[in-house]
């Protein structure tokens, strides 16, 4: 709702929150997917996260959902706030109307109500984008690490922020469509390696990993993934220049 | 991090991590040596691209030649002349703008046959895609499904329209095109060609800018709004050209639809010479 048409509450007196959640559960067969609706009275500062462990304490000690870390780090929250992915732990209940959808990210394997197996489908991905560091130089683990260069490291570390939350694939329409694709993430950890200097895979190597339709080359730059990122990842242009990078490639 | 100086016990166990994982790494990087992945990726991805930009880049030019009968008749006489080489070649010669007319059909079959690998292959992909997009309630989703929707429509009122052109050459003119629209009944199909053709442009031109990182300023959010103003611009810039220019030819048709099929002869040409062309 536009910020400026919702009706304030009056000093003194909380909002009283509806939530609707998407209820499931895979491991009882008898379950069918339903919304069930919570009601509780808003409190200062109250996140998503704290509204739900409000309910999970006071109402219904049923109701799964994910959290670990509560400051945006862990990437487990994750979850469609009124349709759109986004941390719960991030997410301000008084940025929202009075009332509150929530649903399990789709995509990703369901456990139950608003948590999904996001870690099944991320090491999955890892394995496939083999997102760690290739070298043939023998390790001799008593030499000091080879220096790297801080704008180097910079580089590396603005784009190891990903927390693996799984909202870029939930707002990739591209992945809604083909299950294949790498989508963000998965991009975003090619592009991270590519700028290791400790890395010795050239552009032809990932070109094995990420040149196809279920590569960069599916992407469809509808930059969901850009525009959801809890963490403002620089995705856009990540993507962009690795298709660039790749497509020369083709050229060849 | 590796420790600097790892105890006895860590020591082995990460030498022992090592000694697994290196034969991988090694592996990996030796990988290049086997048959690998085909570049056509690459290249059709460029390919659709490219076309796609000549096509937005011709609509353009295009606009600019057929709006020039907002300015007069024989300014457009003029411009179609020039595209038969009338003005170097001494006489019109119509098969030179069938050839324009082919190169731009080829390249909009080629574009077509491209884009459609990115169309939803089936009903369990177009139902995910509509719900996500109608879930997401998100600017540049919605955009590229609008542009599935016109790029679909263009498939049919794009070639009808081409074909036209490449039988017809010579029957491009102020009289001759306004009474192809009016006395014709093809206004319709050039007023819904017009948004689709524009707006589809437009929409790909952005996507374009953002897909290979054109146009990138220090803050990517600040150029991606820069680019979505230019957008709106082109998209408003040229529906509006191009609905006034197709008030004028339905003017130019509706008042010369007695005298339909009569060739245009300009004012500086003398009444013999005019004649001559009947």
């Amino acid at each position: 709702m536009i910020p400026l048409l919702r009706r304030r509450p009056t000093a003194g007196q909380p909002r009283r929150l509806t939530l609707s959640i998407l209820r499931c559960n895979p491991a009882d067969p008898a379950s069918v997917p339903h919304l069930q609706d919570y009601e509780l009275d808003e409190a200062d500062g109250m996140t998503l996260f704290i509204a739900l462990n409000d309910i999970r304490a006071h109402q219904d000690g049923s109701l799964q959902f994910d959290f670990v870390c509560r400051a945006g780090i862990c990437g487990s929250c994750a979850m469609l706030i009124n349709g759109r992915p986004g941390l719960a732990c991030r997410t301000l209940t008084r940025d929202l109307g009075d009332h509150i959808t929530l649903a399990p990210l789709p995509y990703f394997e369901l456990i139950g109500d608003l948590s999904v197996n996001t870690g099944k489908w991320m090491r999955g991905t890892s394995e496939r984008l083999q997102t760690w560091i290739h070298s043939t130089t023998p390790v001799d683990l008593d030499a000091l690490e080879a220096r790297m260069e801080p704008a180097e490291a910079e580089a590396i570390y603005e784009l190891d922020r990903c927390i693996e939350c799984g909202c870029c694939i939930a707002g990739c329409g591209t992945a809604q469509m083909r299950e294949g694709f790498v989508g963000a993430v998965g991009l975003n950890k090619i592009a991270r390696f590519r700028l290791d200097p400790r890395d010795q895979r050239s552009d032809a190597d990932f070109y094995e990993l990420i040149g196809d339709d279920d590569g960069v080359f599916g992407c469809m730059s509808l930059l969901g993934c850009h525009d959801l990122c809890p963490k403002q990842l620089p995705l856009q242009t990540q993507i962009a220049f690795l298709r660039r990078k790749m497509a020369a490639l083709g050229l060849r | 991090m590796t420790p600097l100086n790892p105890s006895p016990e860590r020591h082995d166990l990460l030498a022992a991590s090592t000694a697994e994982t290196t034969p991988l790494a090694v592996a990996s990087v030796a990988s290049r040596a086997k048959p690998g992945k085909s570049r056509w990726p690459a290249r059709l991805d460029l390919l659709q691209s490219l076309s796609g930009l000549l096509l937005a880049l011709f609509l353009m030019a295009h606009m600019a030649f057929v709006s020039s009968i907002l300015i007069s008749h024989d300014a457009f006489y003029t411009v179609a002349r020039f595209f038969e080489g009338a003005y170097f070649l001494g006489k019109p010669y119509p098969i030179l703008v069938s050839g324009v007319v082919a190169g731009v059909l080829a390249l909009f079959v080629g574009h077509a046959w491209l884009a459609l690998r990115k169309f939803p292959a089936g009903f369990r992909q177009y139902r995910a895609f509509v719900a996500h997009k109608n879930r997401l309630r998100h600017g540049d989703t919605s955009m590229w499904w609008l542009q599935v929707w016109t790029g679909f429509a263009l498939f049919f009122m794009a070639t009808i329209h081409l074909y036209q052109m490449l039988m017809n050459p010579s029957l491009i003119g102020p009289y001759e095109s306004a009474d192809r629209v009016w006395t014709g009944n093809l206004w319709p199909l050039y007023l819904l060609l017009l948004f689709a053709a524009e707006l589809h442009a437009s929409i790909g031109l952005y996507r374009l800018a953002l897909k290979w990182g054109w146009f990138d300023a220090s803050d990517p959010n600040r150029s991606r709004r820069r680019l979505r103003w230019v957008k709106h611009g082109l998209s408003a810039f040229f529906i509006t050209l191009g609905l006034v220019t197709l008030g004028a030819y339905i003017d130019l048709g509706r008042a010369h639809a007695e005298h339909a099929g009569e060739r245009y002869v300009p004012a500086s040409q003398s009444a013999p010479a005019a004649s001559g062309r009947h």
